[in-house]
């Protein structure tokens, strides 16, 4: 059994950082913050892959599977018999994986912005946020119990919401920061009342006890929980699906992904880390942690997952050619490729053979990390160089920035899906994954990658090759060493990680699957990407009208691409138009004018009654005496009515 | 423990202050005083968990009788369970905060701080009572200090607010006292708690008191539609006048509808479970909107509290044993974190002379401490997890959904979707405050907190990261206590 006190430091190490720098390193360690971080991190980062040697190499397999181990489970709050918010570490091969990635990639992060970040006013900071971060998501990954991960998952909200808005004194971060957290917030009200009905339907809250439950037959709980239903699904159908759409709004699906292009507003390493490697993957990895319960009790979940990741994989791919903000483009190509991620659970099916999309979204996910968290941190070089997001701010920045012009290109091939990188491989994967189960969604993620390869290779020329707009009159150099080494390690990692067995570790089921190559059903969409390739280069390797021609000739198309397809106007007219005019204002015109007017009423009618009545207590006995006279002979009137 | 200490630190210590001679006297002596409470809050927990520890399985512990009116039965009766300690730690939080950020008020000092122990000392006393008589005196000695407190040191409309809430507080008592003495004449004249629990009262009987009583408690802890007190009263009382209001003094109501509405009246509260739960779903919905369009940082606060404590409602009428333990868990975590954000308003409102957002931006930039307390306590209201509301929201959910009709479920849903709204309210008041450009510049010469300011903060920041991180301590106190009265409602 792996040591629980090494795999609990992997977390802890980066939160004692947090606390470490956010308590004093205002004062304190103002300088040193970079360092003490990194240190930190790095400690970590050798435990994770000490870790994963362990589990996979000297643990290994028992009867040939991968195990699931819970080397720690505390109990943090019991709410009744048999069901409790666990803290514990889950150690199984998708949350060893997600270790080294998210150690690693954060590894990356932490040493790049000590030459990104140099002389910010918040440095300690922003080393504090990003251990909170860093912690957060290592909790999420190593969660035992379906609370214990809803727990980090607003805790990975939070951290992104401080880092986004990491420029606090610019609107447009803090309306960007605001707008991420209340978007994933929309869906993790989803990913709750899902909680609740699944733990309900299985009475745990525990992942392993709850998967177990509800994905046999011949237990009591499943036998239950088939017999409820709500509006013609089934309350597990229910439950899966919001738990579901907690996933989405986090991973930046269609329609929750609004969110996503705007949280760009961050420091770049930020979106590095965040935005593109890991938090964003958090929703895959929630729906590969509960794939039992998707895969064999509500597979029409499994397939609404499957065609909201085709979907978003598409749109997302089409916006990007469009954008000119070089951080956008990057947004919009996490979205079209975690939609990949997606789709390839969502044609995945538990068990032996047809389970490939699992094993291959794990992959991709994995590569993904790699070259995206290279892009990211090539463009925030880029941007560190000319001082500015745009496009057309840049180009033919080849000849000064050599090293990220190499580390750049190698992302973008690997991205396109261009032999050997390590995005051809698990891109290959997913494609045969969807061409066995469903064409439709096959030929979607076919175009997509063409459509991939042709606007990262738009980003590529258009920075690298072309006209140099930028004056270049200060000669400063591509950023240092601590901004050039991590792109030479996820240089090597973009190129190189394609050649791992994934298959012989990441499984649905923990047994290893042999992954085969077809050579001629790799031929389709490598050509594609090719073209891809050649049909950028020819619009974008040399300044030319052809570009501004081709918008012009779409018309509405790239109008309505160039305006993301007007999602975010709508979602404008529904929060401003309906939820502030329609129920806010009026909710507050109500309480202080109905509720509390019928107080005041009240208050003013015993006033006004008792002003009334007062002239009664006159002190004159005269008057007294008539009132009693009164009294008395109305009493007798109605005593004498009621006897008789 | 002797529980009469609880009562005795306060007096002492008012007294003192009466007798006190200048104002740094005053200070100093609420200071060392309310510090005593505080660590005899700490005591009582230490012992009451060390007594559970040994077996003492009994239902209150620490129990005292005296004889006071021997011809009414009319006694003095103390005891404690985990609900009471762990209100009377609440109590001992806020009145140690509330001390410290009075520490500038200047305006009749000694009289000030007087009323604010008084204040305290009368919710020590009702958490502690087991005779509804003493009970409703403790919870009248905390009535008549808020009116003071709001008409002298107020600000705004003082007047009007004052009346308002002494008149609907007064309005509650009335019913609770009929309520009382209608517990009193139908089951042989026992005001005694623990005699009543026992006692057979009949349905009908039940369904006529159990509606005086806990509409009565309601108004204390913003039954809807009774509620229109609270904006009111916490937009014109002073900070710490707020703070008490809404961390204390909801919570005797809260305490009262669930300890003597719901506890001997079960029958009662099923009856009516069902509206109690329409209505404070409707305030946690409602209040939440009506939340968003609010323009004064104390009105936010003050409709945010109404849709928050409506937890505390929807729990009890719920009637499952975790539901109650979430609402008691809101009640304890509300407290403190309310009295954070009045405190914390109070700093800003001391430094920019104005409460409206509008008029504020980019405070963090001047004031990174209270911008960082502001953030924190925004974080704990919104339901962030590692802060306490995070902590009690989710066990009133857990605890709703084990009921299994659509009727509750629907109730859950709808209290579940203003966990969205609270994050766009608070969302926009710190980004529109603390965070984006410096609005005025005359604020750019503002300072950060000052010694007392910090202290106030940190012990309440302490306090919802306590609950936050590890919540455990807190539900094995209130846990069993729940249980007994879910035994009672479920007739074991």
């Amino acid at each position: 059994m792996p040591n629980a006190t090494i795999i609990a430091l992997i977390p802890l190490l980066p939160l004692a950082g947090f606390l470490l720098l956010g308590l004093f390193g205002r004062k304190y360690l103002k300088t040193s913050s970079g360092i003490i971080g990194t240190a930190l991190l790095l400690t970590s980062t050798i435990l994770a892959l000490y870790t994963a040697y362990e589990y996979f190499f000297v643990y290994g397999k028992v009867n040939g599977i991968y195990q699931q181990l819970t080397p720690l489970k505390i109990t943090w709050l019991e709410f009744s018999k048999g069901v409790s918010i666990d803290m514990g570490l889950m150690i199984d091969p998708i949350s060893v994986m997600m270790l080294v990635v998210v150690t690693l990639v954060s590894l990356m992060v932490h040493i790049y912005s000590i030459g990104y970040m140099k002389g910010e006013e918040r440095f300690s900071t922003y080393y504090a946020f990003l251990g909170l971060f860093t912690f957060s998501m290592l909790g999420l990954v190593l969660s035992t119990n379906i609370f214990q991960i809803y727990i980090f998952w607003e805790l990975v909200g939070v951290s992104s919401f401080l880092l986004i808005g990491y420029y606090y004194n610019k609107p447009s971060a803090v309306a960007a920061s605001k707008k991420a957290f209340i978007v994933t917030r929309f869906a993790d009200l989803g990913f709750l009342i899902g909680i609740l009905i699944l733990s309900y339907c299985s009475g745990t809250l525990d992942f392993a006890t709850l998967i177990q439950r509800l994905t046999s037959p011949e237990s009591n709980e499943f036998k239950t929980a088939v017999t409820y239903s709500f509006l013609g699904a089934s309350a597990l159908t229910w439950g899966a699906a919001l738990v579901f759409i907690g996933g989405a709004g986090k991973s930046a699906m269609f329609p929750l992904h609004i969110w996503l292009p705007d949280a760009m507003e961050g420091p770049t390493p930020v979106s590095a880390l965040i935005h593109a490697a890991t938090m964003v993957v958090a929703g895959v990895y929630l729906v590969a942690r509960l794939f039992p319960v998707f895969a064999i009790t509500t597979p029409a979940v499994l397939e609404i997952i499957g065609w909201v990741g085709a979907i978003s994989a598409i749109i997302a791919a089409v916006i990007a050619c469009t954008q000119t903000d070089i951080k956008r483009v990057l947004a919009y190509s996490t979205m079209s490729q975690i939609g990949y991620m997606m789709f390839a659970l969502g044609v995945a099916k538990y068990g032996a053979e047809p389970a490939l999309g699992y094993t291959a979204s794990m992959f991709h996910l994995f590569t993904h990390a790699m070259f995206k968290a290279l892009l990211f941190l090539g463009a925030g070089a880029v941007i560190h160089y000319v001082h500015s997001n745009e496009m057309n701010d840049m180009g033919g920045l080849r000849k000064y920035m050599p090293i990220t012009h190499i580390t750049f290109l190698i992302a973008c091939l690997a991205i396109a899906g261009v032999p050997p990188f390590a995005g051809f491989f698990s891109k290959e994967e997913i494609l045969l994954a969807a061409y066995q189960d469903n064409m439709a969604i096959y030929w979607i993620a076919l175009i997509t990658s063409g459509i991939t390869a042709f606007y990262m290779f738009r980003l590529y020329f258009t920075i690298f090759w072309n006209k140099p707009h930028h004056a270049h009159g200060e000669k400063h150099g591509e950023g240092g060493f601590v901004m050039m080494l991590p792109l030479v390690i996820l240089g090597i990692g973009a190129a190189a990680a394609g050649f791992i067995p994934f298959g012989e570790f990441v499984s649905s089921d923990g047994r290893p699957l042999e992954s085969h190559f077809h050579l001629q059903f790799s031929i389709l969409p490598v050509a594609l990407g090719l073209a891809g390739i050649l049909l950028a280069m020819w619009l974008y390797y040399k300044q030319n009208d052809k570009p501004a021609k081709l918008a012009s000739s779409l018309g509405g198309l790239y109008k309505a691409a160039y305006h993301k397809f007007y999602i975010d106007e709508i979602y404008l007219f529904v929060t401003k138009k309906i939820l502030f005019n329609l129920v806010g204002r009026p909710a507050a015109w109500f309480d202080r004018n109905v509720v509390d007017g019928f107080i005041n009423l009240t208050g003013n009618t015993t006033q006004a009654v008792s002003e009334g009545i007062k002239k009664v207590q006159s002190g004159k006995v005269q008057q007294y005496a008539i009132y009693f006279l009164g009294g008395v002979i109305v009493l007798a009137v109605l005593f004498i009515y009621i006897w008789k | 423990m002797n529980l009469l200490l609880l009562i005795g630190a306060p007096l002492l210590t008012a007294l003192a202050v009466l007798l006190s001679r200048n104002k740094q006297q005053v200070k100093w002596i609420s200071l060392a005083g309310s510090a005593v409470q505080l660590a005899l809050a700490f005591a009582l927990l230490f012992a009451f968990r060390q007594e559970r520890a040994a077996g003492n399985n009994a239902q209150m512990l620490f129990e005292q009788h005296y004889k006071l009116f021997e011809s009414l039965n009319i006694n003095f009766h103390f005891g404690v369970d985990g609900i009471s300690v762990a209100m009377i730690l609440l109590t001992s939080f806020v009145v140690i905060a509330g001390v410290l950020v009075s520490w500038n008020v200047e305006k009749m000092t000694k009289e000030f701080y007087f009323l604010l122990l008084l204040l305290g000392l009368g919710a020590y006393g009702f958490f502690i009572s087991l005779d509804l008589f003493i009970l409703f005196f403790f919870l009248e000695i905390s009535v008549i200090p808020k009116y003071l407190l709001i008409g002298i040191w107020g600000s705004g409309k003082k007047e009007y607010s004052a009346n308002k809430l002494a008149l609907m507080l007064m309005g509650g008592s009335a019913l609770i006292l009929v309520g009382m003495l209608g517990l009193y004449f139908t089951t042989g004249y026992s005001f005694d708690i623990m005699t009543l629990s026992k006692a057979n009262i009949p349905a009908a009987t039940q369904n006529l008191l159990f509606p005086l009583l806990f509409v009565g408690f309601g108004v204390f802890t913003a039954l809807f539609p009774l509620h229109t007190w609270v904006p009111d009263g916490h937009s014109s009382a002073p900070t710490a006048g707020s703070m008490f209001l809404a961390g204390i003094s909801m919570k005797l109501g809260g305490y009262g509808c669930l300890r003597v509405a719901t506890y001997l009246l079960p029958e009662g509260a099923k009856e009516y479970a069902n509206i109690i739960i329409v209505l404070s779903a409707i305030a946690i919905l409602y209040g939440a909107f009506a939340t968003m369009m609010q323009k004064d940082l104390k009105y936010i606060n003050a409709y945010s509290s109404v849709s928050h404590v409506g937890f505390s409602l929807l729990g009890i009428g719920m009637l499952t044993q975790t539901a109650i333990t979430g609402a008691l868990m809101q009640m304890v975590s509300h407290g403190v974190m309310t009295a954070l954000f009045f405190a914390v308003i109070g700093m800003v409102y001391d430094r920019t002379h104005t409460r409206m957002v509008a008029e504020m931006g980019g405070l963090m930039k001047m004031m990174p401490f209270i911008a960082t307390v502001f953030f924190i306590v925004g974080l704990c209201s919104l339901g962030l997890p590692g802060f306490s509301g995070f902590v009690a929201e989710m066990t009133v959910f857990m605890g709703s959904w084990q009921n299994d009709d659509a009727f509750h479920r629907i109730a859950t849903i709808a209290a579940a979707m203003s966990i969205v709204v609270t994050a766009v309210y608070i969302l926009r008041a710190t980004g529109k405050t603390m965070m984006g450009p410096v609005v005025n510049a005359e604020h750019l010469q503002l300072g950060d907190a000052k010694w007392n300011e910090k202290l106030a903060a940190i012990i309440l920041v302490a306090g919802i990261v306590a609950i936050g991180i590890a919540p455990g301590w807190l539900n094995d106190l209130l846990k069993p206590a729940a249980e007994e009265i879910m035994n009672r409602i479920a007739g074991k």
